[in-house]
This record gives structure tokens, C-alpha cells and sequence, in this order.
């Protein structure tokens, strides 16, 4: 086994345990904190794969900003007036086995695929952020710039949203 | 390493998250597994753009385009995080509650 396998495999059962550990923890805020191990993990995939970008933008977007903003949201909200009523355990078993129907059909639809040419090439510099911000700058400014009217539109509605009503009188 | 791997560990990734969207119902949770449904299929598309590089004959541009679009999708979902949870604050501030189930009052 190569370097590159173990840390595949070392990375992959790290974002797995994460995931298992954000669906099954009793508090929000471990879940928080589970999640931001998964973003990691998928990060350090990034960066095996050669994607340097978006390891980086995955590490300040994600785990970052976004989940910086969930554990805001958990502290604000008090939890422990109001726990989490458990849903009805066949509803649980329900969504189980939802998950692993579509865990098998997927695996299985995909197990048989073709064998031609599926190994990854990271020696390239596609990942780079030279080679990226490149093609964003030259092919894809419009877009980019619509990006930024849609975060106006997002940080404009959350305002909207998050504002004090004010009473009303009955 | 191949791409069948990648494969694997993103559907387990975002099986896990349906999973987790189903069972739970403290609503931030839910949206975390949302978050994590993206985040696989993000690693996908990744895996691919490099899978991309190895058929002989293709220009490295169809790659780059691949990991444009994953920085397109984390954009997005920037966005949606902030106003999704703007929502539910609004929502604990109305019902004193996160709870998923509450929301079958907007119907009346």
C-alpha cells in the first residue's frame, strides 16, 4: 500500500465516522463539531486528489464561515428549555432503511461500471490556483459576478428574515 | 488510486445524510445533513474532473471547468445556509421550538 492509500483510507473513515457521529449525536453543538471533522476529511481528500483551491476554499467556506454561523445559531437557541422530542421509533426505522435501500441500489448500480481509464490523474495542474483562477477570471466572470448579486440577495433576505417583528396590536 | 473508491465513500458519505435528514427531527441537524449531502457530491465531481484527465486526448479546460462549478455549488450553498438559518431563528422566535414537526402549522 501506497502513502496515497493509507491516507485515502485513513481520510475516508474519518468523514465516515464524522457523518455517523453528526446524525447520531444527542446535541446540536457535536454536531457542529463532527461536521467540521468531516469538512476536514473531505478537504484533506482535496488535497490528495491535487484540488489545492478548493481544499482551501473548503477549510474557509465551510468550515470557516458556514459552520462558525451553525454554532452561532445553536448557542443562540436554547436548547435545554426544549429537547428534542425523539420521533416515533418506526418513522426512525423507516429512514434507516431508506438510506441503506438507496446505499445498496446505488453501490450495486455502480459496482459493474467500466473499468476503462478510472484512475484518477493528480499530476496534473487543473487544481491549481493559477490554472482556476485563470478560467474564473476569463470564462466565467459573468457568473461570478451573479454570484455576488446572489449573496446580496442572501445577506439582504437573512436580514429581512432574522429582523424583530414588530407588535402588533390586537 | 481508481475511481470506484471515491465512488463508495461518496454515496456512503450522502446516504448517511439521508439517513440522518430522515430520523432527525431537531431542524438544524437536518440542515447539517443537507450540508453534508453537498459536501459528497462536491468530492464527487472532484474525483471525476481528475478521472477526467486520464482518458487520452482531452484538453486539461473540461477538468477546470468541473472544479469551477464545485466553487459554484459551495457559493450557493453559502447563500442558502445564511438565509436557511435566518429561517430557523425566525422560526424558534415564533414557536419556542426548532422542532421539524412545527412546521406542519403553516398549512393553517
Amino acid at each position: 500500500m501506497t502513502t496515497t492509500q493509507i491516507l485515502f483510507w485513513l481520510l475516508s473513515a474519518l468523514a465516515i465516522v464524522g457523518a455517523i457521529g453528526v446524525i447520531s449525536c444527542k446535541n446540536p453543538i457535536y454536531g457542529v463539531l463532527w461536521l467540521i471533522i468531516v469538512f476536514f476529511a473531505i478537504s484533506g481528500h482535496y488535497v490528495l486528489m491535487n484540488a489545492q483551491f478548493l481544499a482551501i476554499v473548503n477549510i474557509i467556506v465551510y468550515a470557516g464561515a458556514i459552520m462558525v454561523l451553525f454554532t452561532f445559531v445553536v448557542m443562540f437557541i436554547n436548547l435545554n428549555e426544549h429537547p428534542e422530542i425523539p420521533k416515533n421509533i418506526y418513522v426512525k426505522a423507516a429512514g434507516i432503511i431508506a438510506g441503506l435501500c438507496l446505499l445498496i441500489v446505488l453501490v450495486a448500480a455502480l459496482s459493474r461500471a467500466s473499468e476503462n481509464n478510472t484512475q484518477l490523474r493528480i499530476d496534473t495542474g487543473v487544481g491549481l490556483i493559477k490554472n482556476l483562477g485563470r478560467t474564473l477570471f476569463n470564462d466565467y466572470v459573468v457568473p461570478f459576478e451573479i454570484s455576488s448579486v446572489l449573496f446580496l440577495s442572501a445577506m439582504v433576505g437573512a436580514v429581512i428574515i432574522g429582523k424583530k417583528e414588530k407588535q402588533q396590536t390586537v | 488510486m481508481e475511481i470506484k473508491w471515491y465512488l463508495f465513500l461518496s454515496i456512503i458519505l450522502f446516504c448517511i445524510g439521508v439517513a440522518g435528514a430522515l430520523t432527525r427531527r431537531n431542524s438544524i441537524i437536518v440542515f447539517m445533513c443537507i450540508e453534508l449531502m453537498l459536501n459528497s457530491v462536491n468530492l464527487l465531481l472532484v474525483a471525476f474532473s481528475k478521472m477526467h484527465l486520464s482518458i487520452p486526448g482531452t484538453s486539461a479546460y473540461s477538468a477546470i471547468d468541473a472544479q469551477i462549478f464545485v466553487f459554484f455549488i459551495m457559493i450557493v450553498a453559502a447563500a442558502e445556509v445564511s438565509v436557511g438559518l435566518a429561517i430557523i431563528v425566525m422560526m424558534y422566535r415564533n414557536t419556542k421550538s426548532i422542532d421539524i414537526n412545527f412546521l406542519n402549522r403553516l398549512k393553517n
